[in-house]
């Protein structure tokens, strides 16, 4: 699929936009900056873009607890995710949901989940929604490895499938479930054949390679938006970072998964990797790249000082909100 | 005016909601047959995109529920016995109920979920449950209890209406109790209490299904010279304290009937309440009679022995009474 230089600019900003925003996450939470605790998607940039540079506006997503990078690639604005994590009224979630529970519906973000395979039946539903309305939306559904031993993947995807539902399934496989290898708990070694036993189709991705997760994600998007129902997509992946920022402080270090594993995997760094195919392929070139590097440090500089200098909720916003 | 059965009730409610908004739409198991009636027919009305028969698949359709109504739409949602919720924990009380407060009001839940619940007559324990105190202390669901058609169609209406998720427990025991039901548009607000029957010497709270047997109780005490008052909270959340707490006043004595079990059940949670706010006004120590702290067993004279009955009630009215 030939992709413009454009989308191609607009994809590195995605990327970058992630794994600064990220890295900044883990530095200011370390510094004990931010309350609760933060999951990081440093590694996984390229499917979380991948897959919302095939989307519309107009179409959803529904996210997971390590949700940030699915939120920014759907176009979330930093200075609210980052005000959010704050724990400031500004956030997208006025301080009461936190880095898991972020939601922007004027973006079509239905929202990150605390709770693995949470988001799996809400985007069934959200595509069934975009079905009895008579819209050609498509909802694009991430989850990980670990949701997919979860019984609400594979109810949905039965449930997606005989309804034919207008939705696009992406495991996110990043090889650990929490603190357990993947392998150690799930029956098969691709998450993408589960697709089989729902009559559907199954695919593998390179989650490291935006161009591939692309290319698949508007295959998949054609079929589901012209009612010939849900694919499952999985794009085999890795965070670099833990499952939480800081865990070394409880778990150790090398506790569950070694150095050699985590460098040799990122050496496959999705960014260096689509940096090194534009720049060699003549595309873009590297002063274009230093300018949107350049430019989203910007905006997450004033991300940073506009969610340090707002305003905590007033405690007479906690019973705000819980009915319409 | 004809009268209507509850089972009848709901169908027309249902079908009037759905006639009046095209987003709203029904789901669940079974719905297209109806095979208790409530359901029977609204296929042949709607067609095939707006009534659904679901998987057997609680946490994947309750859930599918929550995510068509935050894109838009207002489900209608039959989880067919309300022990199944327990398949759907997750998708009622992490996700329904939590959304809308934890995106600081971005997102919208206008579901409605309907169940059977209570002592059917030997259908045993995972189907006999009266499960709605599992969901009163979940925060930003509205729970209905009706307790006959009129009310059923009044409140089942509103609850279709209302942009919060609602669940409306329907007690399995009442489907062909008939009643009269106003004509045209009725609507039963949520949060109103009726005072089924007026009295001055002694108030029961009856929820659901304990209304028509505290009704028949209340007769048999008037006989004796107890003149009862029966309030009927029709939804326990949100719950009409000022109802309830002007009869206490009125009457300083109180029993509630329910046919949830004695520990952390909505008559506990009435009885708090009254204690909390109402303890000037009595007379007599609040008394409760509710379902035995058992499973609801499969065979009838454990069934009857494990639920309240008409003897149970009168008995505990007298005791507050002093006699």
């Amino acid at each position: 699929m030939d992709v413009g230089k454009d989308l191609l600019l607009q994809m590195y900003r995605g990327m970058q936009r992630i794994r600064q925003f990220e890295t900044r996450i883990r530095d200011l939470f370390l510094a004990n900056e931010l309350p609760g605790f933060v999951h990081l998607s440093i590694g996984e940039e390229a499917s979380a873009v991948g897959v919302c540079s095939a989307l519309r506006d107009t179409d959803r997503i529904t996210s997971t607890h390590r949700g940030h990078s699915h939120l920014i690639a759907k176009g979330g604005t930093l200075r609210r995710m980052m005000a959010e994590l704050y724990g400031k009224r500004t956030g997208y979630c006025k301080g009461k949901g936190g880095s898991m529970h972020i939601v922007d519906f004027s973006l079509g973000i239905l929202g990150a989940n605390g709770i693995v395979g949470g988001g799996l039946p809400i985007a069934a539903g959200s595509a069934l929604a975009a079905v009895v309305t008579g819209r050609d939306d498509v909802t694009a559904c991430f989850f990980g490895d670990g949701a997919s031993n979860e019984g609400t993947f594979h109810e949905s995807l039965n449930l997606a499938a005989v309804w034919k539902l207008p939705v696009v399934f992406v495991c996110e496989n990043n090889l650990y479930g929490e603190f357990t290898p993947m392998q150690d708990v799930t029956s098969v070694k691709d998450i993408a054949v589960r697709a089989k036993a729902y009559g559907i189709p199954g695919e593998i991705v390179d989650g490291n390679n935006v161009l591939e997760v692309y290319n698949h994600t508007t295959r998949a998007v054609a079929r589901a938006r012209a009612g010939e129902g849900p694919t499952l997509l999985e794009c085999k992946t890795y965070r670099w970072e833990g499952h939480v920022a800081g865990e070394q402080a409880f778990i150790g270090a090398g506790s569950y998964r070694t150095e050699a594993e985590i460098a040799e995997w990122k050496t496959r760094c999705p960014i260096l990797h689509f940096e090194k195919m534009v720049v060699e392929g003549k595309k873009i070139s590297r002063a274009e790249l230093d300018r949107i590097v350049q430019e989203t440090q910007a905006e997450l500089e004033e991300a940073v000082s506009f969610a340090r200098s707002s305003p905590l909720p007033d405690p007479s916003e906690v019973t705000d909100d819980v009915y319409a | 005016m004809a009268l209507t059965t509850f089972t009848l009730a709901i169908n027309q409610a249902i079908a009037e909601e759905m006639e009046r908004d095209p987003l709203t739409f029904l789901m669940g198991e079974d719905v297209v047959l109806g095979p208790f009636g409530a359901t029977k027919g609204l296929l042949q009305k709607f067609g095939p995109v707006r009534v659904r028969n679901t998987p057997i698949s609680e946490a994947g359709f309750v859930g599918a529920a929550v995510g068509a109504a935050m894109a838009g739409t207002r489900p209608i949602c039959e989880v067919e016995f309300a022990s199944f919720f327990y398949c759907a924990f997750d998708q009622v009380c992490n996700q329904a109920a939590k959304l809308r407060y934890m995106s600081g009001g971005q997102a919208h839940m206008p579901i409605t979920f309907r169940a059977l619940f209570g002592a059917l007559g030997g259908a045993a324990a995972q189907h006999s449950e009266t499960v709605y105190a599992q969901f009163l202390s979940v925060p930003g669901l509205k729970l209905v209890v009706p307790s006959g058609p009129a009310d059923m169609k009044g409140l089942l209406k509103s609850a279709i209406r209302d942009d919060n998720p609602v669940i409306v427990f329907e007690h399995g025991a009442l489907g062909r109790l008939k009643e009269e039901i106003p004509a045209g548009d009725y609507l039963v607000p949520l949060g109103k209490a009726a005072i089924k029957r007026p009295g001055k010497d002694v108030t029961i709270v009856a929820i659901g299904a304990m209304v028509s047997k505290s009704l028949k109780a209340a007769e048999k005490l008037a006989a004796e010279g107890i003149d009862v008052e029966i309030v009927d909270p029709r939804t326990l959340v949100p719950l009409d304290e000022d109802a309830i707490l002007s009869s206490v006043e009125k009457t300083n004595r109180v029993v509630v009937v329910d046919e949830g079990h004695w520990r952390g059940g909505a008559a506990a949670d009435i009885a708090a309440i009254i204690a909390e706010k109402g303890f000037d006004f009595l007379d007599a120590p609040i008394r409760r009679v509710t379902a035995l702290d058992v499973p609801i067993p499969f065979s009838p004279p454990l069934e009857k022995a494990a639920i309240p009955d008409e003897a149970k009630i009168i008995a505990t009215v007298r005791q507050v009474m002093g006699r």
